[in-house]
């Protein structure tokens, strides 16, 4: 048996790490995951520099377009540093940003850290209130079509989340912008938001965009759901539970769900990392002004300290979400949670 | 007065005409010349301007890379924003494009147009309540010329040897004489900040018709009235909001919703949907901005003129000025320059397609395979099918053109001024001189046709000095004509600035200086409730 307490006289032979991490499971895995996110940031610090001087053109260049003479490139090169070699300036940046200090924006002068700050809070007002409507609705739709299997609610739903996710995300967004904004005149757009707005105003102005954004990610998430408790109702022990005479809602939810959530969570938290990274073209369609559009306007002049911010902050949501979505399915899952 | 001209005369009280364009359709019409001045002054008069409101701008070409120092506008987005908190010592003329006194108020040229003399405008005060003086320009003019300088009119600034307060009075020494000096100072970078913008260059503080509120550099911008302007036929809104708004869809949504007042960069693609929507209407203006084939004179097998000739009679304009520009915009004719700069050689032969000429000047220059053309989505908006519909009128004459098409991102670091054969645009600049100095010119940075010409250079510096106009007039038709038949630069059209704006919004002037009314567009219009 895999009980704590049981095997403590074998504990004295293992080294002291080991029993650390036997007697913690939990909190050893988080402190190692930790350890090995900030290593995956390191890389991905290196990787993004690295991808950036690959591109063609530096900033000078590119931000002064045509309208650059040499002595104004090579003034804003120098001003910059740019003319340093590349191991140089990486070493400096670094330096800078352990000290939690990433600069200033190169174009707008501007601290970067202000900026990705406000930026940063529009993505995660955004994606949270998408968030707090698709999950829900997602896993809701998802019992619900478990509950009337292959009959027709389930087949409505399957059919419209289907449809929803097919569509191109910006179609969404336009067909949303046509009906409700322009036809309809019923619905704020463009969803842009500035500071000094009141909280209803600002719901009020992302409906659209968070609209948009539970239609793209609600399919993925209500058919995770659906298989993953079909998967669990087709086990002995629902057998037994509807044997016994649980009625169909209380054996989904009692019995079916807890063993079905891991696969739930994670596809939840891919989503959630989804809507707070990869919805630069949401924020296009909407005028929102988010992360995403904030950091290919600085790839777009290879605006360094700002790309690297973005690029790292974008990593570290990836990540943190993963190892949360790792962390509760340990923690929901009784078998995982008391490992042998 | 026929229904037409009655119908013209409605369209210039709507704002919808600008003088050229009604003038030429009136007289077109059968009205006497003077009959249509009067007609025109009568019906832009009714239009009273009405003060007050909130303007809304949706406008395409702002980055959260942009900066508020004017030195460093180059989007779309800050070229409208800096004319509308700055000003500049001369402004344009919006309909000859004939330099205007702005913040100078006069100005005069040594005979050799080497030494300038400039009067600046007494009693105009920035916005945060001091005096605009003549130390405030010399330190603004400095900033942008010195040996430090960042800012995107360096180029043009480049001739300036001595920038002095003599007197109270602007002196402004060059190294060669230059005519077109006032017209240089329209230049939108060159807007007068407090000390030259040296301490504070992101301040946003000028003398212009509105002060900078809030900015949020890629999302939105708001604007004040300013209440001690020194101009009163400016400014008629309370307050004016910028916003960026990149994608084309969105903006002609949020203006056919009435969410915003003005629109910028219609794709021609879309106006006949656009027309439909009962409340929009289109603002139109002929602009000298154009796109082009480019071939690097220098480089084989483009070093041959025959072979250049050959694919300048291959190019269908008509066709490409119809398909590409949905008919909004001129053909061109080989050389940089159309009628809506000042002293334009008029009479020039327009070239057309002429597939028997093109043959003849292919098999004279002894070429054989195809020609490679680069281009992409980014060259110019259609530069792709441009080039497919170069590539069919080029094979009616017997000319393979292969197409290569390259990636957007680093195109006009790879390819453009680096390839032999490319397609590329070019916007327009304030005068024909500053046109051809910064991409004709032997030495110049951004001579993308590696166009070298000994007669071309000469002809272009003394007629920089000729302070007769006559004369300088019969230069540019030289130099003209040296491009149009030597040059690498294949010119099929002129586009014109497609902006559109609601039917509340009133006053629009079209300006041939540049897009949005020449950035001009918030201070120059108002709302009819």
């Amino acid at each position: 048996m895999s009980n704590p307490i049981e095997t403590k006289p074998a504990e004295a032979e293992r080294p002291p790490g080991l029993r650390w991490k036997a007697r913690f499971p939990l909190l050893s895995l988080i402190v190692e995951r930790l350890l090995l996110s900030i290593l995956l940031l390191f890389a991905v610090s290196v990787l993004i520099f690295g991808g950036v001087e690959a591109l063609p053109g530096d900033f000078a260049t590119t931000y002064l377009g045509q309208s650059a003479t040499p002595q104004a490139v090579a003034n804003i090169r120098s001003e910059l540093g740019l003319d340093r070699p590349l191991v140089t300036r990486y070493v400096s940046w670094l330096g800078g940003a352990l000290q939690g200090d990433f600069g200033t924006s190169w174009a707008s002068r501007n601290s970067v850290s202000e900026q990705v700050g406000r930026r940063l809070g529009n993505s995660l007002f955004l994606a949270g209130f998408a968030a707090l409507i698709a999950v829900p609705l997602a896993v809701g739709l998802g019992m619900l079509s478990v509950h009337f299997r292959n009959r027709m609610p389930d087949k409505i739903i399957n059919v419209l989340s289907l449809a929803a996710i097919s569509l191109p995300e910006f179609f969404i967004g336009y067909l949303l912008i046509l009906y409700f904004a322009v036809n309809f005149g019923i619905a704020t757009f463009p969803a842009t938001v500035y500071e000094g707005m009141g909280f209803l105003e600002r719901l009020q102005t992302i409906a659209l965009p968070t609209a948009t954004l539970v239609l793209v990610v609600l399919a993925h998430m209500m058919r995770m759901t659906r298989a993953a408790i079909l998967s669990v109702m087709s086990s002995a022990y629902m057998e037994t539970a509807e044997l016994k005479g649980l009625s169909a809602a209380r054996s989904i939810v009692k019995h079916a769900a807890p063993n079905a959530l891991a696969p739930i969570i994670n596809v939840v938290a891919l989503n959630l990392a989804y809507l707070v990274v990869g919805v630069v073209v949401v924020e296009v369609v909407f005028v929102y002004p988010g992360m995403g559009q904030y950091m290919v306007d600085a790839v777009t002049v290879r605006d360094m300290p700002v790309v690297q911010a973005c690029g790292l902050i974008f990593a570290a949501v990836y990540i943190l979400l993963n190892m949360l979505a790792d962390i509760l399915a340990i923690v929901a899952n009784p078998r995982l949670r008391h490992p042998r | 007065m026929s229904d037409f001209t009655k119908y013209l005369a409605g369209k210039v009280t709507a704002g919808g005409m600008n003088r050229r364009e009604f003038m030429g359709r009136a007289v077109a019409a059968g009205l006497t010349i003077s009959a249509a001045g009067e007609l025109f002054a009568t019906s832009a008069a009714a239009q009273a301007p009405k003060k007050g409101g909130a303007l809304k701008l949706g406008l395409e070409g702002g980055a959260a890379t942009d900066s508020i120092d004017p030195a460093k506008a180059t989007s779309q987005v800050m070229f409208a924003a800096v004319r509308t908190w700055g000003d500049t010592l001369v402004e344009t003329h919006p309909q000859t494009r004939a330099p205007i006194p702005a913040l100078a108020e006069s100005w005069a040229p040594s005979p050799d147009a080497k030494i300038w003399t400039f009067k600046i405008r007494k009693g105009v005060k920035f916005h945060d309540g001091k005096d605009m003086t003549t130390d405030d320009v010399v330190a603004t003019l400095k900033r942008h010329s010195d040996s430090k300088t960042e800012s995107g009119a360096a180029g043009v600034l480049k001739s300036i040897t001595g920038i002095e307060n003599k007197g109270g009075d602007l002196v402004v020494t060059l190294d060669s004489g230059n005519a077109d000096l006032p017209a240089i100072f329209t230049d939108y970078h060159l807007v007068i900040q407090p000390g030259g913008g040296v301490d504070k260059p992101t301040a946003g503080i000028g003398t212009g018709a509105y002060k900078v509120k809030s900015f949020e550099p890629g999302v939105r911008m708001t604007f004040e009235k300013n209440t001690s302007d020194w101009r009163s036929d400016r400014g008629f809104v309370d307050t004016v909001e910028i916003v960026t708004m990149n994608d084309a869809t969105a903006r002609i949504a949020a203006l056919s919703s009435g969410q915003v007042h003005f629109i910028n960069r219609v794709d021609p693609k879309t106006v006949p949907l656009l027309k439909k929507a009962p409340n929009v209407e289109l603002l139109t203006t002929a602009g000298g901005g154009h796109y082009v084939f480019i071939m690097h004179c220098d480089k084989a097998p483009f070093d041959n003129n025959d072979l250049r000739m050959a694919l300048k009679y291959a190019i269908d304009r008509e066709e490409m000025v119809k398909r590409i520009l949905g008919g909004y915009g001129k053909v061109g004719n080989d050389f940089p320059i159309n009628d809506t700069y000042a002293l334009f050689p008029e009479g020039i032969e327009q070239r057309a397609y002429d597939p028997e000429k093109a043959k003849f000047h292919y098999k004279k220059s002894g070429h054989s395979g195809s020609v490679l053309l680069r281009t992409s989505e980014v060259a110019f908006p259609g530069a792709v099918d441009a080039s497919v519909l170069f590539q069919q009128s080029a094979k009616k004459a017997g000319i393979e053109i292969e197409i290569k098409r390259e990636p957007g991102d680093g195109y006009w670091s790879n390819v453009w001024n680096v390839q032999p054969f490319c397609a590329s645009y070019w916007g327009s600049r304030a005068t024909q001189d500053q046109f051809y100095s910064g991409a004709y010119l032997s030495s110049a940075d951004w001579n993308d046709t590696k166009f070298k010409n000994e007669k071309f250079d000469k002809l272009l510096i003394s007629a920089r000095a000729e302070l007769d106009e006559k004369k300088r007039k019969d230069m540019y038709r030289e130099m003209a004509m040296l491009v149009r038949d030597e040059g690498g630069t294949i010119l099929p059209m002129f586009n014109d600035f497609v902006n559109a704006g609601t039917k509340k919004l009133k006053g629009y002037v079209s300006d041939i200086g540049n897009d949005m009314s020449n950035g001009y567009v918030a201070t120059r219009v108002w709302l009819d409730a």
